[in-house]
């Protein structure tokens, strides 16, 4: 293991012409984006083509008395509404969710979320089919809504779930990890314990681009294909086949060009199963796209974990023990997208980035009447909310102790010689080297300085506050003796093709949502063969053009399907290696490799590129004994453990003593990911995860009425951040490689959402200490940081 | 009811509802796709076009409204084969990645390039402010402006 600083590459530095491997390279995939050329869902359009529109409850709670669909029915345009009761009759009212749940397709018996949905209407164009919305009759039984999430369980709150039998309250799961005892016992026995309640507020990713599909069912062949908005298209197909009865091999899942996914792309959402039904009943292709409302009120919301905090220490700053309480609301489904046996998605790597002697963590989830969902917006299967806790909790003590956040992180990481390295909860980190880049980020803030500007300024009056996170996260799910979904396994299958004439085709199982796979997956292949990646076409997407595997989302794309291209490019060489000794008359332990050609050992003159040995491997001359023509392969890779990219985080703020409006005013960012493929994407990847955090820390929050309306039910009222709320980022890197990764990467796609908001609650909560000030919920709007600076904090929820 | 307007030099002539939205008229109609649809409250942006060369949310424009008028949209950017040199800031500082808001970007910063050939990194976050990206975190969207503006200036010299 080793860490390496790289020079850091000027903005403008271009090695497009790159004919090989890793480094900044241009973006093959932006071509088509910057003429208006993308192809997204929206932008299907078939002869013949009806919008669908669905019409949603506007009650958190209610009973449906009545539906009246005949007015809709006669509405001009309209080819089709349909009912709960009707998709009943069929068998399709419920759906499995990705969490061994069921969701309702269509509301039958009662409406559980203010948004659910209740009727659809197919009609000729958008405007027609919304117009009938308005023409259908619904008679509701208002029911009291439960919105408190703490009182989810108290003996006289409203069932919701009464569609499950035996069910007589909200409760949902419970969930531990960790050693009760061992960790009581150390917590008894500490010099030091400081507890904290913490709240992570329910946000929502919201992509530009909202969710969507397209269906076209063709009753002659039997055949469905459905373009739609989703990061994991080979998970949804097979989830097609066992909802709808279809066979599997009658079902092309394509994802088109997606306007962002953030994790609100991974669940199968009712509208899509609603325009499968539409085509199906119309017999032609079936349109359906939501808007902003019904992105926000009614599709996956991320967090709402309410956590109590309580870490043990020396009076030195050793830390011993952590420990956690958390309450989850699930909403009114479980429609987490988290691996089967991790409920809780990895929120147990809460320890996170400390040797410590012991954790623990108890977790009760509940339904509530509010929209389904909970692991979404870049948090890693709920890493986002470990590590807050983590970061927050341990800064807690470092106000407790009074002493220097950096300098009680630095005493308590897990040192290098440690990895891998086994957490008391039972995860194994496979490489970490963290003082370096705990102090590459100190380097680059001037935190000496900075700390004594903060003294000059606090001085004055003035509020100045200085925010560290430190992160760990745990991305690339996963091995599949561990981890799957709804039963299938976490592999991803890669398929690499060299044509005769040396260009090649690569078809992989995830789907880019902008992260860039395009270019990436090119140049891996070109790292592994020595084709430039201008010549490797990379196919994805498309259930029927591409392998098998579980899609993009908790940054597994690099770590799995990233490992998977690179091995399956190793089978090609290895191929082409016995081609080229049949080619060069000498033994393969004769031949080097030198990127791109295979060279005679000693006499470079005599070599053969891999051009020409796919032009032999198509050709008429002859090949070593046995060996079939062609120059493919194709494989699955199984991770053998996630990776572990890790990074330190320090924000800057400055707050306006007078109005409380919080101004970041630096943010550096150092991430170690492994092997970098493309610093280039890395860097923007990076960059919008810190302004998630920033939106999260400051602005977003998806709130409640006290009868369950969802109040952030706009952009008008889900505010986030714009240029004007972010700085211009200043980022760096230290580069651990994984050592179980075939190329040595780790994920990055989450790493800056997961690390930000801590360093910028953190800072937000330093700029307070003279109020004295130790904890403040999120969302740190101005009116709730002049409530901490008068004592006041009280939880957003 | 009939409208005509000029959509990236062409005239078209179309029977439509009059309620219908310059940004549906477009996609729907024109199957001009380039420009989206992403939120009803003109606050995202990624539908911004050029109305008579000033930026327009056209979610919130009748497509009526344009009768007579001249529209500008991210597919009439490039001139000829050879993209503006917006286009190629994008490309050349990253300055985009899923696209969908990219479209309604490259649009506000060419109208500010045109007016202000020399913009502050300020200037160029104020002239983006009604208009969000989720991926970028917005400072490479800066130096692709930055981009166009400083090869614009070698250009003209």
């Amino acid at each position: 293991m080793t860490t390496v600083h790289e020079p850091k590459l000027s903005q403008f530095d271009d090695n497009d012409q790159k004919p090989v491997g890793f480094g900044r390279m241009l973006r093959k995939e932006d071509p088509r984006f910057l003429r208006g050329r993308g192809r997204y869902t929206d932008d299907v359009q078939l002869p013949g083509m009806l919008h669908l529109a669905i019409l949603r409850s506007p009650f958190a709670h209610a009973r449906i008395v009545s539906v009246d669909t005949s007015a809709a029915e006669a509405s001009p345009g309209v080819r089709l509404v349909v009912t709960g009761a009707m998709l009943a009759e069929k068998g399709l009212a419920w759906m499995p969710t990705l969490s061994n749940d069921v969701q309702a397709v269509l509301a039958t018996d009662k409406v559980r979320f203010q948004g659910q949905e209740v009727a659809f209407v197919v009609a000729d164009d958008r405007y027609a089919a919304r117009d009938a919305l308005e023409l259908i009759d619904v008679e509701y039984d208002v029911l009291e809504p439960v919105v408190d999430v703490r009182r989810a369980l108290a003996p006289d709150a409203p069932l919701i779930r009464d569609d499950l039998t035996d069910k007589a309250d909200n409760h949902c799961f419970d969930w531990e990890t960790g050693d009760e005892a061992a960790t009581e016992a150390v917590f008894a026995a500490a010099d030091v314990v400081v507890v904290e309640d913490i709240v992570y507020p329910r946000v929502h990713p919201a992509p530009m681009e909202t969710c969507g599909a397209v269906a076209d069912f063709d009753a002659i062949d039997g055949k469905l294909r459905l373009w739609s908005t989703t990061q994991a298209p080979h998970a949804h197909r097979t989830l097609y086949a066992i909802v709808a009865g279809l066979p599997e091999h009658k079902i092309q899942v394509i994802a088109p060009d997606i306007g962002g996914g953030f994790g609100n792309k991974v669940p199968i959402y009712p509208g899509y199963v609603c325009a499968i039904v539409g085509s199906i009943l119309t017999g032609k292709p079936v349109k359906w796209m939501e808007d902003r409302s019904e992105n926000l009120i009614s599709t996956g919301f991320a967090r709402d974990y309410i956590m109590r905090g309580e870490i043990a220490a020396t009076r030195d700053g050793k830390i011993l023990a952590i420990r956690t309480n958390v309450l989850a609301d699930h909403g009114a489904f479980n429609g987490t997208a988290a691996p089967v046996k991790y409920p809780a998605g990895f929120f147990g790597v809460f320890t996170g980035s400390y040797d410590i002697e012991a954790a623990y963590c108890k977790m009760t989830a509940v339904y509530t009447n509010k929209a389904p969902g909970g692991v979404a917006y870049a948090c890693s299967f709920r890493i986002t909310e470990a590590v807050y806790l983590v970061e927050r909790i341990v800064d807690c003590l470092a106000h407790e102790l009074d002493m220097d956040p950096a300098e009680l992180r630095l005493k308590n990481f897990i040192q290098p010689e440690q990895f891998p390295y086994e957490t008391k909860t039972g995860w194994v980190y496979d490489s970490g080297n963290y003082e370096p880049t705990m102090r590459l980020a100190m380097d680059m803030a001037g935190y000496a300085d900075l700390r004594k500007e903060q003294a000059e300024k606090r001085a004055r009056g003035e509020l100045m506050g200085i925010g560290i996170a430190f992160f760990t996260e745990a991305v690339g799910a996963g091995p599949r003796k561990d981890m799957d979904i709804l039963g299938l396994g976490m592999a991803d299958g890669c398929e690499l093709r060299v044509h005769p004439t040396g260009k090649a085709v690569v078809r992989l199982s995830v789907q880019t949502q902008g992260q860039g796979h395009e270019t990436t997956f090119a140049q891996i292949i070109a790292e592994e063969i020595g084709i430039p990646p201008a010549d490797i076409e990379v196919v994805h997407g498309d259930t029927d053009q591409t392998p098998f595997g579980l899609g993009t989302y908790g940054s597994r794309s690099t770590p799995v399907s990233g490992a998977a291209a690179a091995l399956v490019a190793r089978k090609v060489r290895d191929k082409a290696q016995l081609i080229a000794s049949a080619m060069l008359e000498v033994s393969v332990a004769d031949l080097d490799w030198v990127k791109g050609a295979f060279q005679v050992k000693g006499d470079p003159g005599k070599s053969v590129t891999i051009q020409d040995i796919a032009m032999r491997a198509h050709g008429a001359g002859d090949l070593p004994d046995g060996m079939e023509g062609g120059l493919e392969a194709q494989i699955c890779y199984n991770p053998s453990n996630l990776t572990y990219p890790h990074g330190a985080y320090i924000c800057v703020v400055d707050i306006d003593p007078g109005t409380a409006q919080v101004k970041v005013r630096r943010f550096i960012a150092v991430d170690d990911c492994g092997t970098r493929i493309n610093p280039m994407i890395i860097e923007g990847q990076v960059h919008g995860g810190l302004t998630d955090g920033v939106g999260m820390a400051l602005m977003e929050m998806i709130a409640f009425d006290e009868d369950g309306n969802c109040l952030g039910a706009s952009l008008m009222d889900y505010l986030i951040p714009t240029a004007l709320e972010v700085p211009d980022w200043e980022t760096g890197f230290t580069v651990t490689p994984s050592p179980h990764h075939p190329i040595g990467a780790k994920g990055v796609g989450e790493s800056a959402t997961v690390g930000s908001p801590p360093a910028i609650v953190n800072a937000v909560v330093d700029a307070l200490k003279p109020f004295g000030v130790r904890h403040a919920d999120m969302p740190l709007t101005p009116s709730r940081v002049w409530d901490a600076m008068r004592g006041q904090a009280t939880p957003p929820i | 009811m009939q409208v005509t307007m000029t959509v990236n030099d062409v005239e078209v002539t179309r029977e439509i509802e009059g309620r219908l939205l310059l940004v549906h008229f477009l996609r729907d109609v024109l199957s001009l796709t380039g420009t989206h649809w992403g939120c009803d409250t003109s606050n995202c942006g990624t539908c911004v076009v050029w109305l008579d060369g000033e930026p327009v949310k056209s979610c919130t424009v009748l497509a009526a409204m344009a009768g007579g008028h001249e529209v500008r949209t991210v597919e009439g950017l490039a001139k000829g084969g050879e993209l503006d040199p917006i286009q190629e800031g994008f490309r050349q500082c990253h300055g985009l990645q899923c696209g969908f808001c990219t479209p309604g970007m490259m649009m506000t910063c060419r109208a500010l390039l045109d007016k202000n050939p020399d913009p502050t990194d300020g200037e160029i976050r104020e002239a983006i402010s009604g208009q969000i990206c989720r991926c970028t975190g917005y400072a490479t969207i800066v130096r692709s402006v930055r981009w166009a503006a400083v090869h614009e200036a070698a250009v003209t010299q």
